[in-house]
Parts: C-alpha cells; structure tokens; sequence
C-alpha cells in the first residue's frame, strides 16, 4: 500500500493459495508413499509412477493444446495416484490407458478441473478393473524384496491379505505398518501414508471428517462383523484398516474437494457412506476390494448430499407452515 | 421374508434395472434434469410397476395358464400397463398440474418405458410366488427411482459446469451413467436368490 485508497468490490481478503501450490502439496504428501514403494517394489514402482504421471501430464497438455506439460500440476497428482492403485507388475501401458481414461473421461470432457463429479484417478482406475480386470486384482500379487531396486519383483508372488488365502496368513502387524507385503504400490505402507498426510492436515488441505469418518466406520465394522485372518475382534477391525486401499482412498481420494461435499456434516455423511459401502463389498461382494467402487458410489452422491446439508443460516429458523 | 429381503437388496443395488440392466434408459436421460420432476417421475413409476406386476401376475396364473393362452402374455400385459398409466395420468393431471407439466411427453410413455414389462415378463419368468412378485416389482422401481435422482442431482450440478459443446445434455448423461454403472458394478455378487 502506497497511501493510495484502494476501491475495489469484494473479495477484499485473498488467499495467496494457487490451485498449483494446492497441487504440489499434495504431490509433496505422496513423496513418502512414493519413496516407500519404490524402496519396496524397486525399479519396476519407479517405472510404473513415472510413466502414470507422464502419460497424465501429456495427454492434459494435448487436450487443451499447451505446452506447458506441468500446468497446475492437478494431472501429475492423477497420474500419481493411478499408479499407486496398480500392482508394481504391470505392463507399461497399463497406466498410460488409465491414465488417458482417467484424464479424458474423468475431467477433460466435463470441463476440466474443478468441474468433475467423480475422481478422475478412480474413474481411470474402474475402467482398468473392468478392462484387464485380472492383471490388477487378480489372486496374484508380487511379493516385494525391500531395497533390492534392479530385482525382478514379478518372479515371486502371493495373495494379498485381504483375499484370505491360506498363504497370506502369517502377514504381522509390523509388516502391515510398514508395508512390506503384497499389494498395490502405494497403499501397503500405513505409516508412509499416515505420515504424507499429516502434511496435508497441516496446510489445511484436508477435513478430519472424511477420512475420520471413513476410517472409524471401516475399523468399527471390522471389529463388529469379522473377516480377515486374526481372531481377535480388535486386531481383525485394524486389519481392515491397514490392508487395501483404505487409508490411501480415505485420506488421499475421497478428501478430493472437487467430488466430495462441502458442507461440514455433508462430509462426515460422505465418509461414512464410503466406509459401509467398502466394507459390503469386502465382506459381501464378488470383489476382495471395494474402496474404489466405494469413492465413486458416494462421488455421485455428492451432489445430493450437498442439497440437504446446507447448514442453517445464524439465526434462521425452521420455516413455519402457512396456514 | 429372508427372499423377500434379497429381492429387495438385490434389485435396489446389485442388479439396478437402469444402471446394470440398462432398462428405462429413455425416461432416465428424459426427466434427470431436474429433481423435482425426477421424483415425481420415480414415484409415477414406483406406481406403476408395482401395481401392474401384481394386476399381470394374477392375469398370468389365474387367465392366461389355465386357458392355456400363454402366448397372449405380451398383449395382455402391455394392455394392462397402458391402463395403469392412463390412471396416473388422469390422477396427476388433478392433483398435481405443476408436476404433470414437468412430466410432459414422459408421463404417458412410461406405457412404452421397457423396464415396466420386464419386470412384469421376469416376474413371471423367474417363478416368483404374489408376494414376491410385488416385492421385485417395489424393489426394481426403487432403484429405478434412487438412479434417477442420483442422476438429477448430477446433473444439476452440470448445467454450471462448462462440458465441451457437442456433449452437453444428453451425451455427457450417458458418460455420467456409464461411470455410476462401473461404481455400481462393485455390489456384484453380493448377494445371490
């Protein structure tokens, strides 16, 4: 301010967040994740993550024609986040299909960012399921070989442990902190994605009520209904909790703000509803995994949920009834 | 009660009639663009189906079987849905004019709405017993119901998003559709009959 009197009409009070500074956050989130599954799935992680977000960059900048492949970083973020939905074991094109699907159909064709109804990378992520659905969640899974970067993770496989195999039993409550079990990329470390989005609670990027909501109803319906390996109630509801994609989805897919709701109890509706659909379908349904289907059935809820959540003014009162 | 349970669970979620079927597509893109008259349509519908189902089942084992005119089924059963339509016409045309101009066209083409006969045909195909003929019929036209509010909902949001011009309105439906399909597909095998 130079003494000058600055008129101008509101808003007055602007936040020097972009939606690029929102976007590298998130990437910065990811970077623990990331570095854990290339520590534990090696070259082939790296290959998959960087080709995942390449072909996210590329086809966002030939969509809308420009040369700046980064742009707001929101496609990295996608391709990023496809990659970590997928087995360290698949073929190349595998992520450059999803994540082509993912940016087109998910984003691009209803008007880009901002404007979506569901997560682009789950959307990308349910046509691979349905497409080559048994080389991402099939039965067979590459066991990872922990700082072994040039080994060939694909030789030796198991089932993941939520597929309740009888070769997948002995996984520990250290190896399901950690990580180091079969699975997709970036969803085997809890502590790793536990840790990245600290970061994003920090910079108030994300609610506690969607992922709060989410992770309590998938531990308290684990606890209550069983499945899994572990006898134990307790050990069974944080078994649920800490295999699969769960604390990825809840903390990193559902807070999405463009497809989750904004009102405050809106949110917390919006986690709970991920949490019983994920859990029906592990527990119910033909599939070992359900947060995907789980993020995009509550994603076009969202609107919904917005409409009858709106908050009550300060002060207003429920309208009474004419005579 | 336990089948009638799964049926209902069923035909609301697993096997939506609009979202895994693919029936009723055409009042689904036609009257989702606004809640208000997607609500009035489900309703219309929810009528509809249940009460033919149970006017057709009774027609089916009580006429049709025991004169051994089966092959009528199909005439006789969009006969009786052309008369449950025009009932809720007249109805609404009464009681709820607004509504009934919202409808439109799609008020008496739910005669013409497939998944009216089909639940009518699979309801006598799939050997229900009465009741639960009229418990398929309640829980397909519930879920025919949820997808086309679901799908009003979104698509009120999309008249403020800027959709690339050759695929606003109806196109841009069918994408939405075939993605809550893909989301929908996760509740298979939930549970069987």
């Amino acid at each position: 301010m130079n003494g000058k009197l600055v008129i101008s009409s509101s808003p007055h009070v602007r936040t020097i967040q972009s939606v690029q500074s929102i976007m590298i956050d998130v990437l910065i989130a990811l970077g623990p994740v990331a570095l854990v599954a290339v520590l534990l799935f090696g070259k082939q992680a790296l290959i998959t993550m960087a080709v995942g977000m390449g072909a996210a960059m590329l086809t966002e900048a030939l969509w809308l024609r420009r040369w700046n492949i980064f742009g707001d970083g929101s496609a990295a973020v996608t391709g990023l986040l496809l990659a970590m939905t997928l087995p360290a074991n698949v073929p190349w094109w595998i992520p450059v299909i999803g994540a082509a699907a993912a940016i087109i159909i998910g984003k691009q064709l209803y008007g880009g960012i901002g404007q979506n109804i569901f997560n682009p990378a789950l959307v990308g992520r349910a046509i691979l399921v349905f497409s080559w659905g048994s080389r991402l969640s099939g039965k067979i899974w590459p066991v990872p070989k922990p700082f072994h970067f040039f080994a060939d993770i694909s030789a030796v496989t198991t089932a993941t442990p939520l597929a309740g195999e009888a070769e997948a039993m002995e996984v520990s409550l250290s190896q399901l902190l950690i990580g180091n079990m079969a699975g997709c990329l970036g969803e085997t470390s809890a502590i790793a994605l536990i840790f990245g989005a600290f970061w994003l609670f920090y910079k108030g990027h994300i609610d506690w009520r969607i992922p709060g909501g989410y992770l309590a109803t998938v531990w308290i319906m684990g606890t209550l209904l069983g499945g899994g390996i572990y006898i134990n109630p307790y050990m069974t509801g944080l078994f649920h909790l800490l295999t699969g994609g769960v604390l990825l989805g809840a903390l990193f897919m559902a807070t999405d703000m463009v497809t989750s709701p904004v009102t405050p109890s809106g949110k917390l509706i919006f986690g709970v509803g991920c949490g019983l659909i994920t859990m029906l379908i592990r527990l119910y349904g033909a599939y070992p995994e359900g947060v995907t289907f789980a993020i995009l059935t509550m994603n076009a809820l969202t609107p919904l949920i917005d409409k009858f959540t709106i908050p009550r003014k300060f002060g207003e009162v429920k309208r009474l009834v004419r005579p | 009660m336990e089948k009638l349970i799964t049926i209902l669970f069923i035909y609301i979620l697993v096997d939506n009639f609009v979202l895994q079927r693919f029936f009723g597509i055409c009042p689904f893109l036609g009257v989702s663009r606004k809640m208000e008259t997607a609500m009035g349509m489900g309703m219309a519908v929810v009528f509809v189906i249940t009460i033919s189902t149970l006017v057709t089942w009774l027609i089916h084992y009580y006429v049709l079987v025991p004169l051994g005119i089966e092959f009528l089924q199909l005439v006789t059963f969009i006969l009786v849905i052309a008369g449950m339509v025009q009932l809720v016409e007249t109805f609404l045309r009464k009681a709820s004019p607004t509504l009934y101009q919202g409808l439109g066209i799609y008020l008496p083409l739910i005669t013409t709405n497939c998944a009216v006969l089909a639940v009518a045909l699979l309801a006598v195909r799939q050997e229900f017993t009465l009741l639960e003929s009229v418990v398929f019929g309640i829980a397909a036209s519930l879920g025919f119901w949820m997808a086309l509010v679901i799908m009003s909902g979104i698509r009120e949001r999309l008249e403020l998003s800027k959709v690339p011009a050759p695929l606003q309105g109806t196109a841009i439906t069918l994408i939405t559709a075939s993605i809550l399909s893909l989301a929908f597909m996760g509740f298979r095998g939930m549970m069987t009959l």
